[in-house]
């Protein structure tokens, strides 16, 4: 996969995560990964229904190690 | 303006009062209809955190100008977030301190009635998972039945009241929520009583909970009356209290019936079920309260936020009593249940004692509601 930009957010409560998130996917062009580290569970749910409401694709998402990892396509 | 942290105890005590709130529930919407805080006069408005992001100009006109705002969210910094926003735009808001998170954990005492030689019970009421837990205490004594993980909150009671803790019971082993039974028994030295049937695979050492034999607190003067009562589990027992009182665990409740299923064995359970509702329970007399081990819904609640009622206006009233036929009976209790509590298996078997999750993993378990009934 191509990412573009790798942004950590690890560490960050909710609502951090999407917040960092919004501002780092305004900044790509269309077509373009965002990476995503993030270790607040609650960023699972939430960013998968953000992604969902702003037409980006959340192409892909893992566990491991109590670590979050998000790929998210620019709309 | 300024946004001030609204406390659970104070959402309890609204909820009890019958008062009015209206609630900006900024989670996502997935986790909104799986469970949010209801009450009679409570209305609802539900928008993401996430998009508000830009700001909050676009629901202003959703808000009510003339209600008490409450903001709620998983654990409190997103509902900080939203509410900051509000004041910005001049509303008196307020936040709900520690989130959804601390909302599920919040237990209210509330005392249901006296015991004859003086003694007091106790329901503690844990509102936003509908879990009730009790504390009997008579003479400096006290048993605690179906207590939650939140032990602290019955040993300062207990303590509060004067009284030292010598029996806890859970009526079965139980599927929505982590027994905090055996922690406040290894703390206090208090005998840890489980039906033997529910208790195959546990892993630790117990009394056996067994009908016949009576368990006395306050020096012989109350009789805690273990009822043998099959069927949300195959061990489920229920207690008489001083013979007032039916501790009905997880078999009847207020306005449902427990369920069968939450072991994989509906089909083998019904039988035992309606064998206790409609013949076991039938013998007792019209006269117990029945104090139960959930609600559903905050109808349940009487006006002091109890949860109580006799056993004869439930055969009166309780659709789950008044099913005639043995296959419509069966039908209605394995048929079009409820979704299964959150990790129920994995909340049995901490309960077992076979996994020991860490305190953040134990909350994580037990969010969302009890379904632990079918109405």
């Amino acid at each position: 996969m191509d990412v573009t930009k790798v942004l950590d957010a690890k560490g960050l409560a909710c609502p951090m995560p999407i917040v960092k998130t919004k501002k780092a996917i305004n900044e790509l062009e269309s077509g373009q990964i965002l990476e995503i580290h993030a270790t607040d569970k609650g960023a699972k749910a939430d960013l998968a229904a953000w992604a969902k409401s702003t037409g980006n694709e959340l192409i892909q998402s893992t566990e491991e190690d109590g670590v979050l990892k998000f790929w998210l396509k620019k709309a | 303006m300024s946004i001030t942290a609204m406390t659970s105890k104070e959402v309890t005590l609204k909820i009890f009062n019958r008062e009015k709130l209206f609630i900006l529930d900024v989670r996502n919407e997935g986790d909104f209809q799986d469970w949010k805080i209801e009450g009679e006069n409570f209305t609802h408005l539900n928008v993401p955190y996430f998009d508000l992001l830009d700001g909050v100009e676009g629901i202003l006109d959703q808000i009510p100008g003339d209600e008490e705002i409450l903001v709620v969210c998983a654990k409190e910094g997103s509902s900080i977030f939203v509410a900051e926003m509000l004041s910005e735009k001049g509303l008196n808001v307020s936040y709900l301190q520690g989130g959804m998170k601390t909302w599920s954990e919040h237990l209210e005492p509330v005392k249901v009635g006296d015991l004859q030689d003086g003694g007091e019970i106790y329901q503690f009421v844990r509102i936003g998972k509908g879990c009730l837990s009790y504390m009997a205490i008579s003479n400096g004594e006290a048993a605690i039945i179906d207590s939650t993980r939140m032990t602290e909150v019955y040993t300062d009671f207990a303590k509060k009241m004067g009284a030292t803790i010598k029996h806890v019971f859970d009526t079965h082993l139980h599927a929505d929520h982590i027994s905090g039974g055996r922690t406040i028994a290894e703390q206090t030295g208090a005998t840890y009583w489980l039906p033997p049937k529910d208790a195959e695979e546990v892993t630790f050492s117990y009394s056996r909970l067994e009908e016949g034999n009576d368990v006395w607190i306050g020096h012989t003067k109350i009789a805690i009356q273990p009822v043998y009562s099959p069927g949300h589990t195959i061990g489920s027992t229920s207690f008489v209290i001083d013979d007032r009182y039916l501790l009905t665990g997880d078999i009847l409740f207020i306005d449902s019936i427990g369920r069968p299923d939450l072991a994989g064995k509906a089909e083998d359970w019904v039988v035992d079920l309606r064998e206790t509702l409609y013949k076991r329970y039938q013998e007792l007399s019209d006269e117990l309260i029945v104090l139960p081990a959930h609600f559903m819904i905050v109808e349940e609640l009487n006006e002091n936020g109890s949860v109580s009622e006799k056993l004869g206006a439930l055969y009166a009233r309780n659709h789950g009593l008044n099913i005639e036929n043995e296959a419509d009976f069966r039908k209605a209790v394995t048929e079009n249940l409820p979704p299964q509590p959150n990790a129920y298996e994995e909340i049995r078997e901490t309960n077992m004692g076979k996994i020991n999750p860490d305190i953040e993993k134990q909350r994580e378990m037990e969010i969302g509601p009890n379904r632990c009934a079918v109405r």
